[in-house]
């Protein structure tokens, strides 16, 4: 078990953050794709089926280059484990001791795996699950059953951005899904959870339910208003280490129902600059606390929409200012990387609230998205698609993005 | 097709550029003075060398061309061997092709490389797609985690104890104390082994090579034309060489050796009971004893009775690298898949000084190179006699 770290001396040096080895080749990259999605997949061959591991540029068997990257089974066998005691990294030399282990796959080829403190001793059954490392690139772990818990432990937690023992900012409690988000926040263990609200001489409903939760801290915070996230930033900004950005402006329009900028420009107040706000007034401070001890800087979450993948006509300005906020989000994602603090985009579809009033079921209930955005960070996964239309769109973008573009405009 | 034979081949001139822990010098320096010995030893003159081939890893960006121009030489025949622990055999057996081809006279087979306090990271991070990709992000320990991993297996499945290897450390660093360019210099006790701390379990410390900056070489030449210029040699009566052997094995407890091994004896017309000595590739011991087995010394898993059956210092019943090996003389990158080949040329020329072997007339060699993933590809072997 975890246990609580204890209260930071505020005289003692940060330790500054050190990422584990990041180079990878293109080719590489594809198990890191599918990690980002909480995916297991290796490169199998179209054409005689082979698994193959390391990822390669031809099939080792049929030297075919149709390379897939499919789901594959999880299951395996410890061969052997080691625990180092000596590493040439930094990253790695400052976490030692370290166990490894080398996993054959059921599914054929032989891999080497961080190895969960309880996986038994070789040869033991296991199970293997692709994961981002702090340097956001996918290495594999090895896990004694399908259910253990990888923030309790001391290696793999390394991996996760769990809210447990952590501070965190959740930048609009006045929405349901903000106060849904609240709660699961507080039931995963959360220390701290500061909650803003942009109008704070209205009580919203819900209001009172949000305060009487332990943790909750309410502060005034209107994303439009740099002045105030400038402020906000400076008295709390050293000691968030999760920030979700859920604040959100969504009006229902397309281009010809909605004549003038109005609409739009506070969509993209909201939707982009108050992300570029935030970035720019709480990114700096998450930065230098990447590696700040058990319950370090770890994550920033952003409220997307499916509608960022391709535009959503009825919601036009909105599509564009999530996709404004997507494509910003990916520079956020470059320069936090450094410090290992990952930044996680949700893209649900649409919220049952009352701006998709008029959209027909499967709507995400606030209650779910809330329950993945915490799933999201336990696992931590980069990208999540809550919900079955945005799993649905996310599999019709993938397939054709030119598709679902003609789809979607008739 | 039988495989034609290796007669008429020679090897001299054993040299040695005698290694530090750290220079600041280029790899390119440590090849000019490995050259340099050779030519020094053997009375040649720079111009009568018209083959090379070159093993180093931190050449780069360079390769064997480019050190051409370096050090002014205008080979006919020139070879790149980028096989780390199996370039040393690898080298001698394509140079004496080419020797008995008559497409060069005399190759320089030179390998070394230089070790700036944080080249062997640096090499680690980068020393191959798979190793980047799917190994070094994995705590970086290098090939200590790799051979962690073999080791461990080893004696889980074949009942090797740490003693066992600790035996042969124990044995190479008393061969080490005979031979002045070893880089330890004191001896080592089981005890000391045992004691030593850990580097990645079952490893400990002097389980593991220390890296270190270095050179050796040798000639290959026809006998004819190493007895017209008065030069002390061996000859090669068989060598092999294998790669990515036993591929779908999930782990690694043998490698070429076992499949070639018949061939090399056939064509040497010994077996390894013949040999009065042995050079494996010992970056860690568990890979020596590998050899053993592979090379039909013992079979497969006896290993351990083996080492309790046997001493392995120059005057004991199977000599076991000689001049201390990696463990003690230190891993100077590439150089090390020469130490094991100009050690027998110094036993077999009787050149090895305090640590001769007694009428040694044959000797083995081995090669072992490039943990690519999960486990060494190139394998090879050598037997020279005199």
């Amino acid at each position: 078990m975890l246990e609580r770290p204890k209260r930071k001396n505020p005289v003692l040096r940060t330790r500054m953050p050190t990422l584990p080895p990041a180079a990878r080749s293109r080719v590489a990259l594809g198990l890191t794709a599918a990690a980002a999605l909480g995916r297991f997949e290796l490169q199998q061959c179209r054409d005689c089926g082979t698994v193959q591991y390391p990822p390669r540029e031809a099939c080792q068997k049929c030297l075919s280059i149709r390379l897939d990257w499919k789901p594959q089974s999880t299951d395996g066998e410890l061969l052997s484990a080691t625990v180092l005691h000596h590493s040439n990294d930094l990253f790695f030399r400052e976490r030692l001791p370290w166990r490894l282990g080398l996993v054959k796959l059921d599914c054929g080829p032989t891999v080497v795996a961080h190895l969960h403190e309880r996986v038994a001793t070789a040869p033991s059954r296991v199970f293997v699950a692709a994961k981002l490392d702090r340097a956001g690139q996918a290495v594999l772990v090895a896990l004694p059953d399908k259910e253990a818990n990888m923030a309790e432990d001391r290696q793999l937690r390394e991996f996760t951005c769990d809210p447990k023992f952590r501070k965190v900012l959740v930048t609009d409690g006045k929405t349901a899904l903000g106060q849904a988000t609240v709660k699961a926040l507080a039931a995963a263990g959360a220390d701290l959870i500061w909650v803003g609200h942009s109008e704070p001489w209205k009580k919203f409903a819900g209001f009172d339910e949000l305060k009487a939760i332990p943790q909750v801290t309410l502060l005034p915070l209107d994303v439009t208003d740099s002045k105030n996230v400038k402020e906000v930033a400076a008295e709390i900004g050293g000691k968030v280490d999760i920030l979700v950005n859920n604040a959100e402006y969504h009006r229902t329009h397309g281009i010809a129902a909605r004549y003038g900028v109005d609409t739009a420009r506070a969509e993209m107040d909201v939707n982009y600059f108050g992300l570029l706000r935030l970035a720019q007034e709480f990114g700096p401070a998450l930065r230098g606390r990447g590696a700040d001890g058990l319950a370090s800087a770890v994550a920033w979450v952003n409220v997307l929409s499916i509608y960022a993948l391709a535009n959503f006509p009825p919601h036009g300005t909105f599509s564009a200012s999530k996709a404004a906020a997507h494509s910003l989000s990916q520079c956020l994602r470059a320069e936090m990387r450094p410090a290992g603090v990952r930044v996680i985009n949700v893209f649900p579809g649409p919220i049952d609230d009352e701006w998709n009033q008029l959209l027909p079921p499967p709507k995400v209930a606030p209650a779910a998205l809330s329950g993945a955005i915490v799933k999201a960070l336990r696992e931590g996964v980069e990208d999540v698609y809550p919900g079955d239309v945005a799993q649905e769109w996310l599999a019709r973008w993938r397939d054709n993005p030119k598709a679902l573009e003609k789809e979607l405009s008739t | 097709m039988a495989r034609k034979s290796y007669e008429g081949v020679a090897v001299a001139v054993p040299v040695t550029v005698p290694y530090v822990r750290y220079s600041i010098r280029a790899a390119h320096w440590w090849l000019a003075r490995c050259l340099a010995g050779l030519l020094t030893a053997s009375g040649l003159k720079k111009e009568e060398i018209d083959g090379f081939s070159i093993s180093s890893f931190t050449l780069a960006p360079d390769t064997a061309i480019g050190l051409t121009q370096h050090l002014g030489l205008s080979p006919r025949w020139l070879d790149h061997v980028p096989y780390g622990g199996a370039s040393g055999v690898v080298a001698l057996r394509r140079a004496a092709r080419a020797v008995q081809a008559g497409d060069v006279d005399i190759v320089a087979c030179l390998a070394g490389d230089t070790n700036h306090v944080d080249s062997f990271r640096l090499t680690l991070a980068n020393f191959s797609q798979f190793a980047r990709d799917a190994v070094y992000p994995y705590g970086a320990g290098g090939p200590n985690a790799s051979f962690a991993f073999l080791t461990a297996y080893y004696m889980r499945n074949f009942g090797a104890t740490r003693e066992d290897f600790g035996k042969l450390c124990v044995a190479q660093r008393a061969n080490a104390l005979k031979f002045p360019h070893a880089l330890f210099k004191k001896p080592l006790t089981l005890d000391e082994y045992m004691k030593a701390r850990q580097i990645a379990d079952p490893l400990h410390l002097f389980d593991c090579v220390m890296p270190c900056a270095g050179a050796d070489g040798f000639l290959v030449m026809s006998e004819e034309r190493a007895k017209k210029s008065g030069l002390s040699h061996a000859r090669l009566l068989g060598t092999i060489e294998r790669h990515n052997a036993f591929a779908s094995d999930p782990v690694q407890m043998r490698a070429g050796w076992a499949l070639d091994r018949a061939d090399l004896y056939e064509q040497a017309g010994a077996g390894p009971e013949d040999m009065d000595f042995v050079q494996t590739y010992d970056d860690y011991p568990v890979i020596s004893v590998m050899q053993l087995e592979d090379l039909g010394f013992c079979g497969k898993g006896e290993g351990p009775s083996f080492i309790r059956k046997h001493t392995f210092t120059w005057d004991g019943s199977l000599p076991l690298n000689t001049s201390g090996g990696q463990l003690s003389v230190g891993q100077a990158g590439a150089a090390g898949g020469a130490l094991g080949m100009v050690e027998a040329l110094r036993q077999l020329t009787r050149q090895a000084e305090g640590r001769q072997v007694k009428d040694a007339k044959l000797g083995l060699v081995s090669g072992f190179g490039m943990i690519n993933f999960d486990r060494g590809l190139g394998s090879g072997a050598a037997i020279l006699g005199c």
